[in-house]
């Protein structure tokens, strides 16, 4: 566990008992049950409309390769540093067996490339919650460092989908030193006047929060996204107070001017297709 | 039940409880004794009010004016409840920014005092963007055109003590510790067992040492007492000599030794 992946139940298949009970043929993975208005869904109705409930609308998680799928040009997507592991820096007891478990997920809780998006050509960063609630290490903080690094180099802007439980509490200090590592690059980023973009998506905590996701020009979030620094339970627990309803979502650091948008999955690409553009990104022939 | 500090097996913890001991001293007493009566204290982050957990301002030391910023927890149980137990809000650190940026303005170096067990999750702070206040800092630190300096007085909580940490040298006291979340909050989540901490603070690598080990500090400073002139005077010395070394520095050489600074950190195992 992460430091805030307790924070939100995981979207995950609820009730496979009683749906075994009722169509004992069908295999689980067939259906998936919407945590917001339990409405069970055909899983391909549910993929094809871009992963979110055709009922209710709620935004269920996708992997980093379903979103790379979903925002990228077809094949246009080149990975970066995909070669990076992250390893069991502090000796921390535990940290090698959940590398371990979590590298056969994935290889590290961020993937950082460049692709086209409508031909316009960018730095994409997409984070995973599959690999350890998308906590960021030291590998996680080098990757996106890199990725603005190479931005910089080559004027280029940035778009990251950020998904994190926080720091990744197994590698110390030296995670916390990732949230200052990646703000020095964001800014150089900045100071070229070349342009970040961020979309946060659920859940978007702690140390992830704190330095990178705010850090955007413009900040854009999916509809009912928890975006946080203490994640809602830590509140609750260490100050015993009753959180407000909507409490930490999207709409609600919106309403509070911490974010310039909530924008729906099927509009997100071409909305950040739209901003690129006026920004005087051109297409690539 | 016995108190686990208790225990020699867990000398990290040791240092957390030495750390968190509420009779040492605390910014206001660094303050006073490295600055005298030369302080003026300086409030408000001139957008929503004034955060009582920042105790901020200007003062001489020698024949310099130096910014100087602490996080203060308070000395009894009236202060600390003042002061919010040293967990700053954002308008703490948007207090801080907006001295950090003035000092940047006048060419005067900037202090950091640093004792917090970490940012105020609350709702209050999470309403106002604590998040978007710590980046903020990270971000505008890491290019501020005048010298930085943070030292760790007691606890450097997480985020809420990076903040205030993004600088050209960063130093421990022997007796603090520096860490991304409390041992008790990872023991908690890690072993569902908060009374693991000793455990906990051994793992997480926290102490002074093991941050000078790790590449992440400049330099240990040994305990002062409150009566110790000599040590407050070569401690005083010791300051202007690093303000003076990066001050020499053109802005563009000094932003880039920050960059790196924490470039380089934890990359030694990526290839």
């Amino acid at each position: 566990m992460d430091f805030f992946a307790f924070v939100k139940p995981k979207n995950e298949l609820e009730g496979s008992a009683e749906k075994q009970q009722n169509k004992p043929f069908v295999p689980e993975e067939m259906w998936v049950k919407c945590p917001n208005c339990n409405t069970l869904l055909l899983t391909t109705d549910m993929e094809e409309n871009l992963h979110v409930c055709t009922h209710c609308e709620h935004h269920f998680r996708m992997t980093s390769k379903q979103r790379i799928e979903l925002l990228a040009d077809r094949d246009s997507f080149q990975e970066y540093d995909a070669q990076l592991q992250s390893t069991n820096l502090l000796d921390f007891p535990g940290y090698d067996e959940k590398l371990e478990k979590a590298k056969k997920k994935g290889n590290e809780s961020v993937r950082c490339g460049v692709c086209t998006m409508d031909s316009v050509r960018t730095v994409l960063c997409v984070m995973d919650a599959d690999f350890m609630m998308g906590s960021m290490g030291t590998v996680t903080g080098e990757k996106i460092t890199r990725a603005f690094e190479y931005a910089t180099e080559q004027r280029l802007p940035v778009v990251i989908c950020t998904v994190s439980g926080g720091a990744r509490m197994q590698e110390g200090i030296l995670s916390l030193m990732q949230m200052a590592k990646t703000s020095g690059a964001v800014k150089r980023h900045s100071d070229a006047g070349l342009l970040y973009i961020t979309v946060l998506t659920d859940p978007t905590t702690g140390g992830v929060t704190a330095s990178f996701a705010m850090e955007g020009d413009i900040i854009l979030a999916e509809p009912n996204a928890l975006v946080a620094f203490a994640g809602p339970r830590v509140i609750e627990q260490t100050m015993r107070q009753k959180l407000p309803k909507d409490f930490q979502t999207s709409e609600f650091v919106l309403q509070k001017g911490f974010i310039d948008a909530v924008v729906p999955r099927s509009a997100l690409k071409s909305t950040l297709v739209k901003l690129l553009r006026m920004h005087g990104y051109e297409e690539v022939k | 039940m016995s108190n686990p500090a208790n225990n020699n097996t867990y000398p990290a913890y040791e240092k957390v409880m030495a750390a968190r001991d509420a009779a040492k001293l605390t910014a206001v007493d660094y303050i006073r004794s490295l600055f005298g009566d030369s302080f003026i204290e300086l409030h408000g982050d001139r957008r929503f009010a004034d955060d009582k957990a920042i105790v901020a301002g200007l003062g001489m030391l020698h024949d310099t004016p130096v910014t100087v910023i602490g996080i203060e927890k308070g000395r009894n149980t009236k202060e600390r409840m003042d002061r919010n137990f040293g967990q700053a809000h954002p308008e703490g650190y948007r207090k801080a920014l907006r001295l950090m940026k003035q000092a940047e303005k006048f060419r005067r170096p900037v202090l950091c005092l640093v004792d917090t067990s970490g940012a105020y999750p609350g709702i209050g702070a999470e309403e106002r963007g604590q998040g978007q206040a710590i980046a903020e800092n990270l971000m505008e630190m890491m290019t501020l055109k005048t010298p930085v300096l943070t030292i760790l007085i007691g606890e450097g909580g997480s985020g809420g003590a990076l903040a205030l940490a993004v600088a050209d040298e960063v130093w421990m006291l022997e007796n603090s510790v520096y860490s991304v979340i409390s041992p008790e909050g990872c023991a908690s989540i890690l072993w569902k067992d908060s009374a693991k901490a000793p455990q906990a603070a051994e793992a997480l690598k926290m102490t002074a040492q093991d941050l000078f080990d790790l590449g992440v500090i400049e330099r240990i400073i040994r305990q002062p007492k409150a009566e110790d002139k000599a040590m407050f005077e070569s401690l005083r010395l010791l300051v202007l000599r690093t303000f003076e070394k990066n001050a020499a520095l053109s802005d563009a050489e000094l932003i880039e030794q920050r960059y790196q600074r924490f470039r380089k950190i934890g990359t030694s195992h990526i290839k």
